[in-house]
């Protein structure tokens, strides 16, 4: 078994039009950028991306959304002091959004990945994004039930892999990496290395590999803060 | 407001010295974007506090130092930042069950409004011109054991944070524990908001006349 592919290309290839797509990262911390300029690059559009945040700058997300790849995003927090746009085309009703609370799109993402259709969460009880939502009441409180969200495909951004695709992340940059591994039905990882299977202790595996698909070593991999410092704009590559 | 001696009462670091004076030894804690995070400066002499930080670290330590910024350690406001010897990483999911299953024991947030019966608001002015962004605010408040609320006592153009009902969208119902403003702390007991300390200067009636919400001695 070997999940290991040549490059990103090969990586992204067979995503299609209308596709539910993770992508990791919490601001640039984990954000796989060289897998979204690869579907830059690649074309397939109506996507529906599930994301933390909506990107920066003009590169990775923010690139995908500006290319017109995407028709609705799910995320917690869209603004950010360097998005400009997402918050163009959100005022202009050219791109959806479903405003999920952090903790309760983690969760719907891992229940996703579980097998776990829904769920209940205290979470949103009396605020406005509870509204239209099942609310029951156990033991005295509140909860709000919440769906479970699975993708067609997840992009993430990982440390070290080796080729049965068991995957190590560096630091906060694993933020949900592990569990849109396991939510999506191709998961694709870009790591910093590829390493020979018996290297990473199984103790010390985060995802295992069972929940990855395909793996790609971009062992050099843009920093996306340094890229929009710099006001760099990807607009990809014609296929 | 038509008084002439406007007191401005506590700078915002002694707002901060008093939440952290507040903060008790083994807590693990959780810090808003802005102003609550001053409160690790001044937190005293032997305690050990272990800071949570949602996007996965436990045992934050400071601010990173310019020329080792590590654009994969960041804190919630994505900051570069360090971590402690002991410290963990975990996913979104796991950082979450911590906060969601209550083993987070205080949690410090800023505010645009707290009402009498301790609901907040702190995610949205409801214009609809704003981009929505919610965060992790909704899960702190709903699981985290302890909210303190670290805010001006008023606005900008003078109008009071601490009110009777929010006109903002809530972030929560019935979860803040203490509101520490530059007049006061506040403790919400009960569905009623209680004067604990007043700043220098301030009596409790003019916090009272600086305030839309009803305070009680």
């Amino acid at each position: 078994m070997n999940k290991i592919v040549n490059s990103a290309k090969e990586a992204v290839a067979g995503i299609f039009d209308g596709a539910t797509v993770m992508i990791s990262g919490f601001g640039e911390a984990g954000s796989p950028v060289e897998l979204i300029h690869a579907l830059v690059d690649q074309g397939a559009k109506n996507l529906t991306v599930v994301s933390n945040n909506a990107g920066s700058g003009h590169v990775g997300l923010a690139a995908l959304i500006e290319n017109r790849q995407v028709k609705k995003i799910l995320c917690s927090f869209p603004r950010t002091a360097i998005s400009v746009v997402f918050p163009e085309l959100y005022r202009a009703g050219e791109i959806e959004l479903e405003l999920v609370p952090q903790g309760t799109l983690a969760e719907r993402i891992r229940a996703g990945g579980a097998g776990v259709p829904a769920f209940y969460t205290p979470t949103t009880v009396n605020t406005p994004l509870a509204e239209g939502k099942e609310i029951r009441e156990f033991d005295g409180k509140q909860y709000v039930m919440e769906k479970a969200i699975q993708a067609d495909f997840a992009l993430v951004k990982c440390a070290t892999a080796d080729k049965y695709g068991n995957l190590i992340y560096n630091k906060t940059a694993r933020n949900f990496g592990p569990v849109m591994c396991m939510a999506a039905k191709t998961t694709i990882a870009q790591t910093k290395e590829v390493v020979e299977l018996g290297s990473i202790n199984p103790e010390h595996v985060i995802t295992p590999g069972i929940f990855v698909n395909r793996v790609v070593e971009i062992s050099n991999p843009a920093d996306e803060s340094k890229l929009v410092a710099e006001n760099v704009k990807y607009h990809g590559i014609k296929q | 407001m038509e008084s002439n001696n406007k007191i401005t009462g506590w700078s915002t670091s002694e707002m901060a010295q008093k939440v952290a004076m507040d903060i008790h030894d083994g807590a693990y804690v959780n810090l808003g974007i802005g102003i609550p995070e001053m409160v690790t400066g001044f937190i005293p002499e032997g305690r050990e506090v272990i800071y949570h930080t949602e996007n996965g670290l436990l045992g934050m330590g400071k601010v990173a130092q310019s020329g080792s910024e590590d654009p994969e350690l960041v804190n919630a406001g994505k900051k570069y930042v360090t971590a402690i010897p002991g410290a963990a990483y975990f996913h979104h999911a796991d950082s979450f069950a911590m906060i969601r299953g209550g083993h987070i024991d205080i949690c410090v947030l800023g505010a645009y409004q707290v009402s009498e019966e301790g609901d907040l608001a702190n995610w949205s002015t409801g214009n609809p011109n704003d981009i929505p962004a919610v965060g992790g605010a909704m899960d702190l408040v709903a699981g985290v054991k302890t909210i303190f609320v670290i805010t001006k006592h008023t606005t900008k153009t003078g109008a009071s944070k601490i009110v009777k009902s929010c006109t903002y969208p809530l972030t929560g119902k019935n979860v803040v524990s203490r509101i520490y403003t530059n007049l006061s702390i506040l403790d919400v007991v009960d569905k009623k908001l209680f004067v604990r300390k007043l700043a220098p200067g301030v009596s409790f009636e003019y916090l009272q006349q600086q305030t839309e919400a009803t305070l009680n001695q």
